[in-house]
């Protein structure tokens, strides 16, 4: 506790993000999820989400990074990629259990998507640089928040 | 509502042409992407910043090594006898290890072997120059690498690699580069990772860079692990790189983001 502390008061003093802490934190353990019909009925952990936090965490470009690759009704960032769907009204389009599945792994969807796989099993991964190693790219709760997020573009 | 359609009918012929595991259409070099500034920068050498690298490459080519020669004593006084369509076709077959070997191993070979210096490091900034030098000197020629015969199999296996998942992000070099050249990832526009430019001058890092320096930059932003140049994995690499680009002119030093 008193290391965190410290480690928290050092980032605040050289004026760095919080988020710059985030790879320091403990590795979350991995919980397993199940597909059903191209969706994920359960929140993963039984997690609720916050849309606000969602909503961040998908223009954060090292966390969702959404903006990369979809048009997004976030009018304060520039330059939203064109790779994707947009994303405007996809609450619309979706279910919350359908936008989960999709954030979680969407290769278990459509196999030759280049959408990164959000809360895949890190066993599963090839290759992984040694700091990331063991680790989902967003936890389950970011992946709630984002889902909360997206549930709210209608 | 047009703008939704039109996506998605151009995602699902992108995904369509992923099946075929290669590029959709005609190759084109990064060169087209470019802001006229940029091309003006390339195409005049005396602006262009990557041929600071082919001008210490010169000297390179030229300087004694510790036995008494330099490559010029056997290539000619600034490469006059290298063939520019023998240089087009690199990575060529090894005629005593029977595989592939890049251009700049090959110049690192020799430097070592013939001249008798230390190993220069792979993508080393020597290294580099050496190999914008030779390939400078075949600048305009056509890219032409021998991908049947012997070489096919080794062609295969760096297709693999190029379509490999790799990183946390799990991406592979073809879903962003054979599936969506001209396509903005955020403010970038995506090229078809073509190589016919390097070693070239990129302005985001303020210097000269080899194939396998940006693969490895690539592998970075997908949060994979590096991989050690001038290995065997590399050289497939970028047999397969060089190799889907045949048809395209050599531009070293080109100049791109």
């Amino acid at each position: 506790m008193r290391r965190k502390l410290l480690l928290l008061s050092t980032a605040v003093c050289a004026g760095l993000p919080l988020s710059a802490l985030s790879d320091d934190k403990p590795v979350e353990t991995y919980q397993p999820w199940a597909a059903k019909n191209k969706t994920i009925q359960e929140p993963l952990g039984g997690l609720k989400g916050d849309a606000a936090r969602g909503r961040k965490l998908a223009i954060d470009g090292g966390k969702g990074n959404c903006l990369a690759c979809h048009i997004m009704p976030v009018p304060e960032e520039e330059f939203h990629g064109e790779i994707g769907p947009p994303l405007t009204k996809i609450g619309k389009r979706f279910d919350e259990a359908k936008l989960r599945m999709r954030i979680v792994n969407i290769q278990t969807i459509i196999p030759d998507s280049l959408m990164p796989p959000f809360y895949k099993n890190p066993a599963e991964l090839n290759r992984v640089a040694e700091k990331y190693k063991g680790r989902t790219i967003l936890t389950a709760q970011e992946v709630e928040d984002v889902v909360a997020y997206l549930m709210t573009l209608k | 509502m047009k703008l939704n359609s039109t996506i998605l009918v151009s995602a699902g012929f992108a995904a369509l042409c992923a099946c075929a595991g290669a590029i959709a259409g005609e190759v084109f070099s990064g060169y087209t992407l470019l802001q006229q500034a940029t091309k003006d920068m390339q195409d005049d050498d005396f602006m262009n910043p990557g041929m600071a690298a082919v001008a210490k490459g010169a000297a390179l080519f030229s300087a004694q090594g510790k036995k008494a020669v330099s490559c010029a004593s056997c290539h000619g006084e600034g490469g006059k006898k290298l063939d520019p369509k023998r240089i087009a076709q690199y990575p060529v077959l090894d005629a005593k290890t029977k595989r592939p070997v890049t251009l700049q191993q090959r110049i690192l070979n020799e430097w070592a072997e013939q001249l008798g210096n230390a190993p220069l490091k792979y993508e080393s900034e020597d290294a580099l120059a050496l190999e914008t030098f030779v390939r400078n000197l075949a600048r305009g020629q056509v890219v032409n690498v021998q991908i049947d015969g012997a070489m096919a199999p080794f062609y295969e296996q760096g297709q693999k690699l190029y379509e490999m998942r790799a990183g946390q992000l799990n991406m592979a070099c073809n879903l962003c580069h054979d599936n969506f050249p001209k396509q903005k990832l955020r403010a970038q526009v995506l090229s078809q990772g073509q190589t016919n430019g390097f070693p070239l001058y990129r302005l985001a890092d303020g210097m000269v860079i080899g194939t396998q320096t940006r693969i490895n930059q690539c592998y970075k932003s997908v949060r994979a692990e590096q991989q050690p140049y001038g290995s065997e994995e590399f050289a497939l690499m970028e047999l397969y790189m060089n190799g889907r680009g045949n048809g395209l002119k050599i531009e070293t030093p080109a100049v791109r983001f």
